[in-house]
This record gives C-alpha cells, structure tokens and sequence, in this order.
C-alpha cells in the first residue's frame, strides 16, 4: 500500500513527530493529503516545511506512485 | 545558458506575481492550479500565468530553478511563495495579502488582471 509506505517514509524523516497522517483522499491509493507536526518545522517558513516533506517523499514522488499531494505542516513551538 | 531556463527565470523575476500550473486560468486542467488561482482571486492579486502542460521541458527546468517538485508554484516578485497548500493557507491567514501589500505596495488590489505568457520561444 502506498499510504503504508509514506507513512514509514515520513516516520523515518520525522521521528519525534506527535501528529503525523496519511490520508488517502480519493480511495484510488494516489491522492493523498499529509499531516504532520514536528520540532524539525520549528524556526522555518511554510516553503522550507514543505521542502522537508517533498524530501522525505522523494521516491514515491519521483516513481509516480504520487498523483497527487497535499501537505499541511505545523511546528512544536 | 539555455533559452528556456533563461524565459522562466526572466518570467519569475519580472512579474509581480507569476503562476506556473496545468493549463491556463480560463480552462484549468488541475484541481491544485485551480485552488491557487482560487486563493489569489480572494487576496485581490493579479496575476501570469504561465502553462507548463504544452512541453514536459517547462516543467523540468522549473523545478530545477525553483527547487520544487511540484506545479502549481507561485512567485510574488521573485520569491517562491509556495504550491497550492500553502497559498490557500496564506490567503485563508491574511498573510498572502500581508505579503502582497509589501512585495507589490497597498495599491496591488487596483484593476485586477490576469494575464497569460508563454516561456516557449516563438515558433
């Protein structure tokens, strides 16, 4: 599963996160919208958050198994 | 270097606020471009549009000078101000309009327009 993988993908990139979420918004198993909050955002603009994310989910993003990504992110601080 | 890179960087640079997406703001052809459009429709921005769907090149070079992997992406005088998710987050905060009246001056809401260019050299 798609989800399952960016989910691990993202974990691994944000270990301490609290609030991390795949969500498969279509059911198709390529439309997904990410959630995560995490202390690596702290200090950051929105542009460099998502960087973060978009570098976590470079491989799934670059093989295609992405359609589409929606990502909200939020510091600790 | 080379052209393209060359027409896309002149484009980012030289207008106020540049969009790059799928299609163009009369026939959209993505649910992302349509939501930042949507977004700088609300902050009373006008816009460029530029569509990257006639040649997958576009959209290669973009991301190259742009760091992002992903269309739409939006500029405000040069500066990557993000794809849809945080556009439609910055209007919905009054931080895109904030961030407009600062890169562009309070008068930015004037006589909107959008308006379309191409990056591709003439045929």
């Amino acid at each position: 599963m798609v989800a399952e993988r960016l989910e691990e993908l993202l974990r691994g990139a944000f270990p301490d996160a609290d609030m991390l979420r795949v969500d498969d918004r279509t059911g198709g198993g390529d439309h997904f919208q990410v959630t995560v909050r995490s202390s690596r955002f702290d200090g950051l603009g929105l542009v460099d958050q998502h960087r973060l994310v978009y570098a976590a989910l470079a491989e799934p993003l670059a093989d295609g198994s992405i359609h589409e990504l929606r990502i909200s992110t939020k510091g600790t601080a | 270097m080379n052209q393209l890179h060359d027409r896309i960087r002149d484009v980012i640079e030289n207008e106020d606020v540049a969009v790059f997406m799928k299609g163009r703001p009369d026939f959209v052809m993505c649910g992302n471009s349509a939501r930042a459009l949507d977004a700088l429709r609300a902050a009373g921005a006008s816009f460029t549009a530029v569509d990257v769907l006639p040649d997958p090149r576009i959209r290669q070079e973009l991301s190259a000078v742009s760091g992002w992997p992903t269309i739409p992406q939006v500029f405000i005088r040069g500066e990557l101000v993000g794809g849809a998710d945080i556009v439609e987050e910055l209007q919905a905060s009054g931080e895109l309009q904030a961030k407009l009246e600062s890169a562009i001056g309070s008068d930015y809401r004037g006589e909107r327009e959008e308006r379309v260019t191409s990056v591709l050299a003439a045929a």
